[in-house]
């Protein structure tokens, strides 16, 4: 569904990218380990058009993505839910879920859609009129994955979904991806939390300095002595 | 004339100079919003609106028509600004955005004065005043100018209008979001663009609309014109907090009523009842003369603003950034 090749990014003269390559099939999901500064984030902003790639290709559904804009890349089916859950912090969030929606032309669909996502985190809809940036940080979350899965995406990439959040929180959104990924949407996982994401997914890319250092699947890398010194902590 | 017609005429007057620096101010916090450029030629796209207004009827083309040619003549000079001198520097730093600010105003000036030149008009130009703008009503005991009524009105529909689009549609609602968090805003699919344009094509047309009461207010037009109301939105912006478009109409009527209050109560001694004591009080320390100081004043207050509330009165948290 989703593959990149051999992708270079460049932030100046930093190389934050230096030659990434990874594949997603459809309805699978993927998990992107690895520690901060790996080039993690960078390869999901690569994805959804916000930094252009330097060398290597990204192909989507036969598609190259690198030169598309990322509201081209949205309307292709692809949603990136970012790190730091940028929510649009004095709208409300029932505003915040509308532009989760703003390409779609279908009102009575969207009516559903957000209804769907009440249903999905109850909490949102008893917050519906309120701003955005007034609500916890676990709620913040709810409403930017939330927010994403308003525009129907086919392939979710989700940033960090966990950060900085109670574990009752982490459990709570972990569940949800696992209820996403049931209900058929593919999606590509950046997490620090190195074993919960190995718990969720089905294959995995561990990321170190702008490479990917291994790959596999999650049961495979979870017994990897190396992952399973460096990533694992045991 | 008595305490209570002067008061109402005072408010009259105040709603409609506030009317006007609130249309100017909206486009320039518009843009600010989003893009974090301030945008200094935008006195010049009012000027330019007053060119083309002023031409249109003297073209002999009726004064609906005429207003509706400044309109779309600005809003389309307005965009084509946009996408030749924003677009090409977007993401540069800040001062080369402003330098081109500045850059862009020089080139509408100059080119208003060819374009006056080849035309054979003289430099200051006697501004067409329609009838419907000339003169006064009189409602009751009041008596108002036409231009003032004009303003408010107009202000207020506009303002109303304005508010319509940034909060019941998608447009309006992707502008605010883009405002808000840019990148956070492409990934919901925003084409900003678009978003972009359409903030300058709203701003250039509030513009055209003040353009055309300033100059029927100044009565006359030439190339400069724009500096001083691009400042005085600038002060809007800034009382009612910059980059917010509620802000930046707070401000402008709050600025409208300053000014107002600024030349009213140095007046208000010479109109009280021989014998008050509240009129030799005023005419003691507040001289009709003072009148003349009120941009200083006004620039005083703008200081003190910056000084003690920088983020405006209904000002907002700086934008988060995406690392």
């Amino acid at each position: 569904m989703l593959e990149l090749k051999d992708v270079e990014v460049s932030y100046g003269n930093i190389r934050a990218l230096k030659g990434v390559s990874l594949r997603v099939a459809d309805g699978e999901l993927v998990t992107l380990i690895g520690s901060n500064g790996a080039g993690k984030s960078t390869t999901l902003k690569t994805i959804s058009g916000l930094l252009r790639p330097k060398a290597g290709t990204l192909t989507y559904r036969g598609q190259a993505l690198d030169h598309l804009p990322p509201y081209a890349i949205v309307a292709l089916g692809i949603s990136h839910c970012p790190e730091g859950r940028h929510v649009f912090a004095q709208l409300s969030v029932a505003e915040n879920l509308r532009l989760g929606a703003v390409q779609r032309k279908d009102r009575g669909a969207i009516q559903r859609d957000i209804e769907r996502v009440y249903d999905l985190f109850p909490v949102l809809k008893q917050r519906y009129g309120q701003a955005a940036g007034t609500l916890s940080g676990g709620e913040q979350q709810m409403l930017a994955i939330s927010r994403a899965l308003m525009s129907q995406p086919r392939l979710m990439l989700l940033d960090e979904p966990s950060l900085g959040l109670a574990p009752i929180l982490v459990r709570a959104i972990f569940d949800t991806i696992r209820q996403l990924k049931r209900d058929g949407t593919t999606i590509l996982l950046v997490e620090q939390n190195a074993r919960l994401a190995l718990d969720v997914a089905d294959r995995a890319y561990v990321m170190e300095t702008g490479r990917i250092m291994f790959e596999g699947s999650a049961v495979e890398l979870k017994h990897n002595p190396q992952v399973e010194h460096t990533y694992l902590g045991t | 004339m008595s305490l209570e017609i002067y008061f109402i005429q005072q408010l009259v007057n105040a709603i409609s100079i506030g009317s006007l620096y609130a249309l100017m101010a909206v486009g320039l916090a518009m843009v600010f919003g989003i893009l974090r450029l301030i945008n200094f030629a935008h006195g010049d796209l009012m000027m330019v609106a007053a060119y083309i207004a002023a031409f249109s009827m003297l073209a002999g083309l009726p004064f609906p028509v005429a207003v509706l040619v400044m309109i779309a003549g600005t809003v389309i000079i307005g965009l084509l600004m946009e996408r030749i001198g924003y677009r090409s520097i977007r993401g540069a730093p800040d001062v080369a955005a402003l330098l081109t600010s500045f850059a862009i105003g020089q080139i509408l000036q100059n080119g208003t004065l060819l374009i006056t030149r080849f035309a054979q008009k003289p430099i200051q130009l006697a501004f067409p005043s329609p009838d419907v703008l000339n003169g006064v009503v009189a409602i009751g005991l009041i008596t108002v100018p036409k231009l003032n009524i004009v303003s408010l009105v107009a202000g207020v529909i506009l303002l109303a209008l304005l508010s319509w689009f940034v909060t019941r549609t998608n447009l309006g609602l992707s502008m605010r979001a883009a405002a808000q968090d840019l990148q956070a805003a492409q990934l919901m699919g925003i084409n900003i663009n678009r978003v972009i344009a359409t903030a300058f094509a709203i701003g250039s047309g509030l513009a055209a609309v003040a353009g055309l009461l300033f100059a029927v207010q100044a009565g006359q037009i030439n190339p400069y014109m724009g500096f001083t109301p691009v400042l005085k939105a600038f002060i809007a912006a800034v009382i009612g907090g910059f980059g917010s478009i509620q802000g930046a109409v707070v401000g402008g009527y709050v600025l409208g009523g300053l000014e107002v209050l600024l030349t009213a109560l140095p007046g208000l001694g010479d109109i009280l009842p021989v014998g008050a004591p509240a009129r030799e009080f005023l005419r003691q320390w507040l001289p009709s003369s003072l009148t003349s100081y009120r941009d200083a004043f006004v620039f005083i207050i703008l200081i003190l603003m910056l000084l003690f509330r920088p983020n405006g009165i209904l000002g907002q948290r700086q934008r988060e950034e995406m690392q």
